[in-house]
């Protein structure tokens, strides 16, 4: 009796990984079968025509490029960077040690130095918090800072120092603008990717390293980063492909609904996939006539991020089975 | 030669700590830069006269329903401001998102981590990540165009668009999340709990049901803040398949709208440093004020269930 209720308990639970993997295979299956038959060289190639309602995507495409790669040039330098500084320079006991440690050492020498060592493990402990909060920022969010800090405060700034007085330049939605938004949203995918990365680095590689003379910044360069290099790549890879398929936070930071000209300045406006499929579905004058185009375009972003997530997986689990046999 | 190695050695201390400092700094800016933008409701007497926290919440018209009394009309001559019907609409569709992503995501997680043989389980864990890959506008366009339209056919709403449709999308957002942070927390219960119960006669399912599980309640419990904090804050799913109408009702078959989708939708046109900028300001502080207190708490209690499974394998 009790076999049969552990049955179907356990056939119920399982019910719900089979409802998760429909889920999964209709969204899936829905635009690749709706968007496949869209796709063609002149979709990829051609601006959009007649209101939206013919031709490409080409201009998003460009745009999201662009987008993207200006996002990885701000986001992965300064995310790998900070997660070095956390990981390699701040003190590994962490805080509670380090600050019992000061507290034990009255009126002994080198006082001093354990206490700034407390001090510098209270930092880390602040950062590592803020950044596990930033990733739970909703990316709307991201947007409006986008907008109160990088447009209207630092473009702005920008241009009353360098333009006549009443031109706008810097002071609107920009490429520059969109993707130093989503960089920071980024961010903090990279910099938790990246440390876990260098936790991986045995510490007995360091000390050697070190032991024979090098300073910490040759034992960073030659051990450590060479080590962790897999995971880092990984890390940047899953944030960028979130930051390529984010459209919250460019909503107003510069993406354009319609542009007949590619952006060839950081301070131009842009076309992006992801904010042309929102007006495709929301704002086409003739939802039938557009679907083809939506739904090409749907596909096309999904094979961008899919193909990006599937190069950070696909580094990730030979850097596994490296490590496993190694 | 020594020199310029220590020389390039002491530059890259200081490039790192200055990487360091940034993302601190920027979560300041954040915070400072959108309270910055909403504070004029609170010192500028042109901006207070329309939009104050009176009129937010508090402030009813005559009428004799509802959704006459608590209105959203920020650019009608006489501004409504309310943010009655927009609270309610982003509650609806978080609950219909969290009803349907809490259990389903749960029991997936309980299913692959205690019954899954492991090949499936390796075949379980690339589906979520795809599932968690999938840009919210994908979803919302896939729930706009296509699920709106099912489920409609099934059940006969009046809206297409309404907070089942959106909620349920919403769900399908969450189910990474739940399933993900469930599922670490149910795989660090330590085997001797499991072996102790089996040792006492239970069958595998009174011990996944009746001991794995409450021994990773926390992290359970956890899922389900981040996955909340997540919800409030998601824009494009709601913006998309929520229908967009800021009404005051209780119903979930009606179309609503969200704070995010308000923000996402509005402030495209707005004037800037109008009562209504403003207004848009201050329901992204209340979207970042929410979602920090719920990401922080639900950090913690992932961390306190670490800690203290760490003591007991020790």
């Amino acid at each position: 009796m009790n076999r049969i209720g552990d049955r179907i308990a356990i056939t119920t639970l399982a019910l719900s990984v089979v409802l998760i993997l429909a889920i999964l295979i209709v969204i899936i299956g829905n635009i690749v079968i709706h968007g496949a038959g869209a796709l063609s060289w002149e979709f990829v190639s051609q601006p959009p025509r007649a209101g939206l309602t013919e031709g490409g995507i080409f201009p998003a495409i460009v745009g999201t490029a662009a987008l993207v790669i200006l996002m990885t040039i701000a986001a992965v330098p300064l995310g790998v960077a900070t997660a070095i500084y956390l990981h390699e320079y701040t003190p590994a006991e962490g805080l509670a040690l380090a600050w019992a440690r000061f507290r034990a050492s009255k009126n002994r020498p080198g006082r001093r130095k354990l206490f700034l060592r407390a001090l510098s493990a209270l930092l880390a402990t602040i950062t590592r918090s803020a950044v596990a909060n930033l990733a739970g920022v909703p990316s709307i969010v991201f947007g409006l800072f986008g907008l109160g800090f990088f447009i209207q405060f630092v473009g702005r700034a920008i241009d009353r120092a360098t333009q006549e007085p009443g031109e706008v330049v810097w002071g609107q939605g920009s490429l520059l603008w969109a993707a130093c938004t989503l960089a920071l949203l980024t961010l903090p995918t990279v910099i938790v990717a990246t440390e876990e990365a260098l936790r991986t680095v045995p510490q007995d590689l360091r000390e050697a390293s070190l032991a024979l003379g090098a300073t910490q910044w040759e034992t960073i360069r030659r051990v450590v980063l060479p080590g962790s290099l897999p995971g880092i790549l990984t890390g940047a890879i899953l944030g960028i492909s979130r930051g390529a398929g984010e459209v919250a936070p460019i909503l107003f930071t510069g993406a354009a609904y319609y542009l007949p000209f590619l952006p060839h300045r950081i301070t131009d406006q842009f076309m992006h996939l992801g904010y042309h499929v929102l007006i495709l579905s929301t704002q086409s004058p003739d939802v039938e006539a557009t679907k083809p185009l939506l739904y090409g375009t749907v596909f096309v972003l999904l094979a961008l991020t899919f193909l990006l997530n599937l190069t950070g997986v696909v580094i990730r689990s030979r850097t596994r089975s490296r490590l496993k046999t190694s | 030669m020594t020199r310029g190695r220590l020389a390039r050695n002491a530059i890259m201390t200081g490039v790192f700590s200055v990487a360091g400092w940034v993302a601190i700094v920027f979560i300041f800016l954040i915070f400072i830069f959108t309270f910055k933008e909403t504070l004029p409701i609170f010192t500028d007497p042109e901006v207070k006269k329309e939009a104050n926290l009176e009129a937010f919440f508090t402030k009813a018209q005559p009428g004799p329903t509802l959704a006459e009394r608590y209105v959203w009309q920020p650019t009608s001559e006489v501004p409504k401001v309310s943010l009655i019907p927009i609270i309610l609409g982003t509650l609806k569709a978080t609950i219909v998102g969290l009803l349907f992503a809490c259990p389903i995501g749960v029991a997936a997680a309980l299913f692959s981590s205690e019954f899954a043989p492991p090949k499936l389980r390796e075949v379980i864990k690339p589906c979520i990540e795809l599932l968690a890959g999938i840009p919210s506008v994908v979803m919302g366009f896939f729930a706009l165009i296509v699920l709106a339209t099912w489920l409609q056919k099934a059940f006969g709403f009046v809206y297409r668009l309404n907070a089942i449709n959106a909620g349920l999308a919403l769900g399908f957002a969450l189910l990474p999340i739940v399933y993900t942070i469930s599922e670490d927390g149910l795989a660090a219960v330590p085997r001797a709990h499991r072996e102790a119960s089996y040792a006492l006669g239970a069958t595998r399912f009174q011990t996944a049901w009746r001991v794995v599980m409450p021994a990773a309640a926390p992290a359970i419990f956890a899922s389900f803040v981040l996955a909340f904090g997540r919800a409030i804050g998601e824009t494009m799913i709601l913006l998309m398949a929520g229908g967009n109408a800021a009404i005051t009702s209780f119903s979930l078959t009606d179309p609503l709208r969200t704070l995010s989708a308000t923000i996402a939708a509005e402030m495209g046109e707005v004037v800037v440093g109008s009562a209504h900028y403003a207004t848009l300001f201050f329901m992204g502080t209340l979207l970042f004020v929410v979602t920090f207190i719920s990401n922080t708490f639900g950090q913690m209690v992932i961390r306190g269930m670490q800690r203290r499974m760490q003591g007991a394998k020790a």
